[in-house]
């Protein structure tokens, strides 16, 4: 199955996106294929290499960054909601790109599922 | 075949539906979910809206957000028709939960019972919310 | 069509909206602060368990562990599932409507 996922909300205040990222892990595991990550509203807020968590703590950034270069997993940051929150391609960690919601409406097309996480 | 596709989009028509559950202006999620809906437009998809719970709140007539500074981005939903996009949807029992009527209403919908929301809802292929 | 809620029922509507307008034979499955809506013994229970003839109701195994919640009994009819069971969901059902 061609999965495509939507994550609402950033890394810390809410749990989207580590339940989107424990979704999207067993889906690679059991074989298949996730298309695209958009990242919308403060979902953005996962891309920024800035993120700094304390080391005891899991670093959801880089998370997503390892499973785009171990998997090619397309994450696409929403360049509107970005720009809002002062996010822009200096500030992407690896794996991350911007670009536009039309992204978002191509996966709803192209994926078997989309599954969303927020709030 | 991917050759069969050029620049126009002629890929398969999906029923997409947007689920407007939330107030405006207490969070960014209504006016952000509009620019989803306005771009979906340009795809050429089976576009719907629903608005159900708070989401009704969205399309009350008269707001004015000259107080609070924020943009009042209620017109645009009477735009969309201007982008094909005119099927829009309200739950009966969310207006009436919120003694609001079709009358309180900034744009033309089609007021549904629950049961004929339920319906409706059930037959898309892609749901979205925020 | 499989629902899915991440609201705690005491403190937001979604669990009670999607059980107004999911049709009857949907999944439903609670995950994050919604896996409270899938206990026996809550002021909620007998609203969910009024339905569970309408609906297959699932709730996200890891997320009733990490609020301490693995041993409380889960209403009857709820099936208990890991992210794999989530992502096997996913795939059974026709489409998924996140309730936000």
């Amino acid at each position: 199955m061609k999965l495509g996922i939507l994550i609402n909300e950033g890394p810390f205040t809410h749990q989207a996106s580590d339940s989107a990222y424990q979704f999207a892990t067993a889906a690679l595991k059991k074989g298949h294929e996730i298309i695209r990550v958009f990242f919308y509203h403060d979902g953005v807020y996962n891309s920024t290499k800035f993120a700094d968590p304390p080391s005891d703590d899991r670093n959801l950034v880089q998370q997503w960054s390892k499973m785009a270069e171990e998997h090619g997993v397309e994450l696409i940051v929403c360049v509107a909601a970005a720009m809002r929150r002062g996010i822009n391609d200096d500030a992407l960690a690896p794996g991350f790109q911007i670009s536009g919601l039309g992204q978002l409406i191509e996966a709803g097309i192209e994926a078997d599922r989309l599954v969303t996480f927020g709030d | 075949m991917a050759e069969e596709f050029d620049d126009e989009f002629d890929g398969p028509v999906k029923r997409f539906l947007f689920v407007n559950r939330k107030a405006p202006y207490g969070t960014v999620y209504a006016l952000e979910s509009l620019e989803v809906v306005l771009i979906s437009a340009a795809f050429d998809q089976d576009v719907s809206l629903v608005f159900v719970d708070d989401g009704v709140f969205q399309i009350v007539k008269d707001q004015d957000t000259d107080g609070i500074n924020m943009k009042n981005f209620s017109r645009t939903y009477r735009a969309l028709e201007g982008y094909d996009v005119e099927k829009l949807y309200v739950e009966k029992e969310s207006l009436d939960a919120r003694g609001l009527t079709e009358d309180d209403l900034l744009v033309d919908v089609e007021i549904l019972d629950s049961q004929g929301l339920s319906d409706l809802m059930d037959a898309q292929d892609v749901v979205i919310t925020s | 069509m499989l629902h899915t809620v991440n609201k705690s029922p005491f403190e937001k509507s979604s669990v009670t909206s999607c059980l107004r307008l999911a049709k009857n034979g949907s999944g439903i499955l609670f995950l994050e602060d919604a896996v409270f809506a899938a206990l026996q013994g809550t002021s909620v229970s007998d609203v969910v368990a009024g339905r569970a003839k309408d609906f297959q109701f699932y709730v996200l195994g890891p997320d009733l562990a990490a609020r301490g919640l693995s041993e409380k009994p889960v209403i009857d009819g709820v099936e208990v599932i890991d992210y794999e069971g989530f992502v096997d969901l996913v795939e059974e059902h026709d489409a998924v409507h996140s309730w936000l």
